[in-house]
């Protein structure tokens, strides 16, 4: 298999000292390069599995590969730096609310390049505005002034400030409606293709999309990974859940 | 009647037990709560000195808390100044002790009322509007998109807040002080007709600057107590909007809490402090 992106094993989570897992040993790998859609129903602990891989919890047992390097067994400094290869979008963007969208994506170029001049840095950040697809007119507007759609181009250009190599989106279209969602998605596939070599992870319950834009597809069900492969296997697959999960997400579009 | 009386026997045995039980428990928890607020505001204090130094954040917040809080405080202590000279003047003038007013006032303004009524009033403004904020960018994600671009949240969002405290704390209680000690000269002299020599003379001779010193270092305490408090209740909410009201709520409460009790610690180490320095 190509080189990965990602290795998880036996990844377990327990946020009451041990009586109850979340995650109950993960198995996973994710390819570099390639766009990554992981599903399975809300509750499952996609949103949990996601904040591991970002270093936002820590995991109560088991291995954590992000890019070749053990998350933790690294130094906080470490983390901080690996943590500036990941680009997240998160489910409601999570924008600075004090700051314009302009001011947003300079954020982390002021934090990070520092060495940079400030013209250079509002020159970057405009590119990255402007190929997520934010009019101009909106440069200046805070977010309360900005619609869903907006904030998510927003901090998609915030995201990929820093040039990540691994952008990761948590259910970047639940609660929009279809149309929105198609633009969305479409987003997030030009964006992997537009930048080279990079390794999307997306995570939803919309199996639409998931058959749409992924190129690999990971399912989890009540903590591990049920099925983990291409659209093809998914389809094929004669797992009774991944057959209901894809009947019920059909049915509903 | 019997039987009623030994059923109410037992209610009351009952609910003196839950008294207790619950007494206990929330004696645990004040101490769990005070225990983890001390270890985040060393936490957070280091990263003060950490680089990058975050100088426009602090001015920011030190604007921030000003603004929050000025108007408020010139309000209440000229109010305080008034009432409190006024009382002081009917207790003294039984015994022709007037001419001790001013000091007195000024004594009890500087070392404790000035400090401790900032302090909460700052705690509740600026205070309740940290713990809010934090919460809000704790839940709306932003605190885990900070940390995810590879800058530490709390060295970003915590320690400028505590350095901006201890600077506009001091400021706002002299503030204080000074309103107050004009409402009471008001009182005193426009109202009473005191003589005003005598009034400031007095305040000469029995205030000196270590009690005004007293006061300022209780507010810059007060001021680090409350933002710990209260950043650590936010920086740590969940649960949506609502945990951001509890987050609030439960910050500013135990922030007031804290800074009377505070108080009556540092009254007696400040003195023995001067004591001991042989200033006093
Ligand atoms: N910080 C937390 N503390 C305790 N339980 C949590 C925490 N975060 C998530 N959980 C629990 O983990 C489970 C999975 O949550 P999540 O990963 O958000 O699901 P989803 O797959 O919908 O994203 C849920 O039952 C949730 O209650
Ligand atoms: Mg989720």
């Amino acid at each position: 298999m190509a080189e990965s992106a990602i290795e998880i094993t036996d990844l377990r989570k327990s946020f009451d000292d041990g009586k109850t897992f979340v995650l109950k040993g993960v198995d996973l790998t994710i390819p570099k390069g390639k766009l990554t859609v992981i599903i399975g129903y809300s509750g499952t602990g996609k949103s949990v599995l996601l904040k591991h891989i970002l270093g936002l919890l820590h995991p109560t047992s088991g291995s954590l590969k992000v890019l070749g390097k053990e998350l933790w067994d690294m130094k906080e400094s470490e983390l901080m730096e690996m943590r500036k290869r990941l680009g997240v979008l998160f489910q409601y963007a999570a924008l600075f609310d004090d700051m314009t969208a302009l001011e947003n994506v300079c954020f982390p170029l002021r934090e990070h390049r520092r060495q940079w001049d400030p013209d250079k840095i509002i020159d970057v950040a405009t590119k990255k505005l402007e190929s997520s697809g934010l009019g101009s007119e909106h440069f200046h507007k805070l977010p309360s002034e900005l619609s869903g759609g907006m904030r998510k181009r927003v901090g998609l250009a915030r995201a990929l400030a820093l040039d990540p190599e691994i952008i990761l989106y948590d259910e970047p279209t639940t609660g929009l409606d279809p149309v929105l969602t198609e633009m969305v998605d479409d987003l997030i596939q030009s964006t992997h293709k537009r930048i080279p070599g990079s390794t999307s992870i997306i995570v939803t319950h919309d199996l639409f999309a998931a058959f749409r834009i992924g190129e690999h597809m990971v399912m989890l069900d009540k903590g591990k990974v049920l099925l983990s492969g291409t659209p093809e296997d998914f389809r094929n697959s004669d797992l009774e859940l991944v057959q209901k999960f894809i009947a019920k997400g059909f049915k509903k579009e | 009647m019997i039987s009623y009386w030994k059923n109410h026997r037992e209610r009351i045995g009952q609910s003196i037990d839950d008294f207790f039980a619950s007494l206990g428990k929330m004696t645990v928890e004040f101490f769990e709560e005070f225990g983890q607020s001390v270890l985040f505001f060393v936490e957070s204090a280091k990263l003060i000195f950490a680089k990058p130094y975050r100088i426009d954040e602090i001015i920011r917040h030190i604007e921030f808390i000003g603004n929050k809080s000025i108007l408020i405080i010139l309000l209440t202590g000229l109010f305080t100044g008034l009432a409190l000279s006024f009382q002081i003047y009917l207790g003294f003038q039984l015994v022709n002790a007037t001419n001790l007013v001013g000091p007195t006032v000024g004594l009890g303004i500087t070392r404790e009322l000035g400090p401790v009524l900032t302090g909460l009033i700052v705690a509740a403004r600026a205070g309740g509007a940290m713990a809010a904020r934090l919460g809000t960018m704790r839940v709306s994600e932003q605190i885990d998109a900070i940390q995810v671009m590879g800058i530490n949240p709390k060295q970003y969002l915590v320690a400028p807040r505590i350095v901006a405290a201890l600077v506009a704390m001091p400021l706002l209680c002299a503030v204080f002080d000074f309103i107050a000690m004009m409402g009471a000269k008001f009182i005193c002299i426009d109202f009473l007709d005191l003589d005003q020599a005598i009034f400031w003379d007095k305040i000469q001779l029995w205030l000196d600057p270590g009690d005004i010193n007293q006061g300022l270092i209780k507010a810059a305490v007060f001021g680090m107590a409350f933002t710990a408090i209260c950043t650590n209740k936010g920086y740590n909410a969940s649960g949506g909007a609502k945990g951001v009201g509890e987050a609030t709520n439960r910050g500013v409460v135990n922030s007031m809490v804290m800074i009377i009790v505070l108080n009556f610690f540092l009254t007696n180490i400040i003195r023995f402090f001067y004591s001991v320095m042989g200033w006093s």
